[in-house]
């Protein structure tokens, strides 16, 4: 029975002649899917998103102790199986600190991968439609944030704004539209005279209404692309900004600041630093991996 | 009428540079304007008189509008002025220029390593298109874009330096050998070569090798990638195919021709991966305790001393617009195309 359910449902989503518009989308989102189950590597690098959501959904059934209840009795224990991964200095279970900071981690990553890029897509779209003056003033402000490293400004940023990890998310979304928004113009310039938009905008659409209905939509494929690529860069920024005492502060099982605290400890009990940077580049590579094949199969033109 | 052209684009590549330069001024000015610290506060201290703190902040400019003090700070910048450290109670501007000759060390010493071995791996992943060698290198790659580079410091401490003692510990040169050469050009190894100094330039050199070969290894990524991707445009043009023919050797076709060919794209790639090291060497002068510009930085923050961090930003950030400035005119000089 669910055999035959299955083949039609595959039948149904590969018609050669769909019957509504709905089914023609869904037909090509399972392609596309199709497309990306073929690739190996991209497939590890869903797998190990999508243990990061499930980490962070269900850190405290997962967690075998208390992330932040110390016991100097148990301190720097190396990886036993009492403790898998070892305790820290305050005689903290790291594993059950990785669990929970999965969570800090996937929210960082997830603010600043919706605040970014739509800020990014809004200016790039608006200056690339309109042109002249405001595309000129707009691409100098962008050109400006370029120019900067981006690490850096971060930093004076949140020496501005205080260390925190809400400002430094704040930090990272300031530095990281500007790319966006160059994506977003560039991709809106080679859209703006097609006959599509001309049509739009002869049966009266306002200028907004075209920008959010019909250009926006456009750009969005190559920036999904672009963002999942950076999202193991905001992991390492926000990672170092932790790490200098920036980001998440103590007790917060932030990664970063958990090897800065650990770092006093490298030479003896190697395993305080160790694990959780070896948490943060499995993660950062899960989101290349996938970013990588996003890309190959939503932009063929890159190959 | 060449040359006329020639000076009209030049003087709107000055005003495109001026234009960013200023508003690199105006960002960090803004940021200094944001900072919960009240400046007044920070010179005499909270227990003044109200007099007095008029009075300072009236010295200070802060009474006037926004604007003025902008244009205050442009020109205070201008002359040098960068303010005083809180932390060193000496100019910024001095302070920076003491530590930036250990960044330059740091960072020209990571380009070298990226340069070496990323050119000739970019070259081998494109002739090998598609095997092994193309397959590692971007394996390499991917995980050099995914490793966060402090903690790969810290790990090489640990195993080279603490397990194995193959390396040196912190710092740029061994305790023992610390100020025994004068500082003429800040850069230690430079400076024990002119004084003739050998033993200090071999410990200075042995202390570089860990922090830039780990720096280096992401200029290594980039440039492999890069130089993969111009080879691989220049492998499928026809000239490749007549130098084959005429018998010439494999070799040379690949490394005379084909790399001769996209020298100039490569020379910009090489400046802007020159800018993004001295961005990295933040984190990893932090973890190596190298006493340069990302330190300086670093430790100006923790101490919320905004001056020397604004300085900071201010010198990396016109750093970057130079190097940005200089590839582009590289490409211009160098490709009589582009002229």
């Amino acid at each position: 029975m669910m055999h035959t359910t299955e083949n039609g449902l595959r039948a149904w989503l590969t018609a050669e002649t769909p019957h509504s518009r709905g089914q023609a989308r869904l037909g090509r989102v399972y392609l596309g899917w199709l497309a990306f189950a073929r690739n190996r590597l991209a497939m590890i690098g869903l797998g190990i998103v999508l243990l990061l959501v499930l980490m962070a959904a269900l850190a405290p059934l997962l967690a075998p102790y208390d992330p932040y209840t110390q016991d100097l009795s148990q301190r720097l224990l190396p990886p036993s199986a009492a403790h898998w991964l070892g305790t820290d200095a305050f005689g903290r279970d790291i594993l059950s600190r990785i669990l929970y900071g999965s969570r800090l981690t996937l929210m960082i990553v997830a603010l600043v991968a919706v605040t970014a890029p739509v800020a990014g897509l809004l200016i790039g779209t608006v200056a690339g439609y309109l042109g002249g003056w405001v595309d000129g003033a707009l691409m100098r402000v962008t050109d400006i944030f370029l120019a900067f490293p981006k690490l850096i400004l971060a930093l004076a940023f949140v020496s501005a704004l205080g260390p925190g990890i809400e400002n430094a998310i704040i930090a990272i979304a300031i530095t990281s539209w500007p790319p966006y928004a160059r994506i977003a113009r560039a991709e809106t310039i080679t859209i703006r005279k097609s006959d599509f938009i001309s049509a739009a905008r002869l049966q009266g659409a306002s200028t907004p209404r075209i920008i959010l209905g019909h250009v926006v939509p456009l750009c969005s494929s190559s920036l999904i692309v672009r963002v999942t690529l950076d999202m193991a860069g905001i992991i390492l920024t926000a990672a170092g900004l932790g790490f200098l005492g920036l980001g998440a502060q103590p007790p917060a099982p932030e990664w970063g600041a958990m090897i800065a605290t650990g770092r006093q400890y490298v030479l003896e009990q190697w395993w305080v630093a160790t694990m959780p940077g070896i948490a943060i580049f499995v993660v950062s590579l899960g989101f290349n991996l996938l970013g990588d094949g996003l890309r190959d199969v939503l932009d063929p033109k890159g190959q | 009428m060449p040359g006329r052209r020639h000076a009209i684009r030049g003087a709107g590549l000055l005003v495109s540079v001026a234009l960013t330069v200023l508003g690199l001024l105006l960002v960090t000015f803004l940021i200094g304007r944001v900072v919960p610290i009240d400046p007044v506060i920070a010179v005499v201290g909270d227990r003044v008189s109200a007099d007095t703190y008029a009075r300072v902040r009236q010295e200070l400019g802060l009474d006037l509008p926004l604007w003025q003090q902008f244009l205050r700070y442009v020109g205070d910048v201008i002359q040098g002025d960068f303010g005083t450290s809180v932390l060193t109670s000496r100019p910024v501007l001095e302070d920076i220029l003491r530590v930036f000759p250990a960044t330059l060390e740091l960072a020209t010493a990571a380009l070298v390593v990226g340069v070496l071995l990323g050119i000739p791996a970019g070259v081998m992943a494109a002739v090998h298109r598609g095997r092994w060698p193309d397959h590692l290198i971007r394996v390499i790659g991917l995980i050099g874009h995914s490793i966060p580079i402090f903690w790969l410091g810290l790990m090489a401490l640990l195993v080279f330096y603490a397990r194995l003692d193959w390396a040196p510990g912190p710092g740029r040169v061994d305790v023992f050998y610390e100020g025994l050469v004068d500082p003429v050009t800040g850069i230690i190894t430079a400076d024990a070569l002119l004084a003739g100094e050998t033993d200090v330039f071999w410990n200075a050199l042995h202390h570089l090798v860990l922090p830039a070969g780990i720096l280096g290894l992401y200029s290594v990524a980039y440039i492999a990638r890069m130089t993969r991707s111009f080879m691989l445009d220049q492998l499928r043009q026809e000239y490749i195919t007549t130098a084959r023919v005429k018998g010439m050797s494999e070799a040379r076709v690949i490394w005379r021709h084909a790399l001769g060919n996209i020298a100039v794209p490569l020379t910009t790639v090489v400046a802007l991966s020159y800018a993004s090291l001295l961005e990295g060497s933040v984190l990893t002068e932090t973890v190596f305790a190298w006493p340069g510009l990302g330190l300086y930085i670093t430790n100006s923050l923790l101490s919320a001393d905004m001056n020397a961090v604004l300085g900071g930003t201010l010198v990396v950030g016109a750093v970057f617009i130079g190097l940005n400035l200089l590839s582009d005119l590289l490409y211009r000089l160098l490709d009589p195309r582009a002229r």
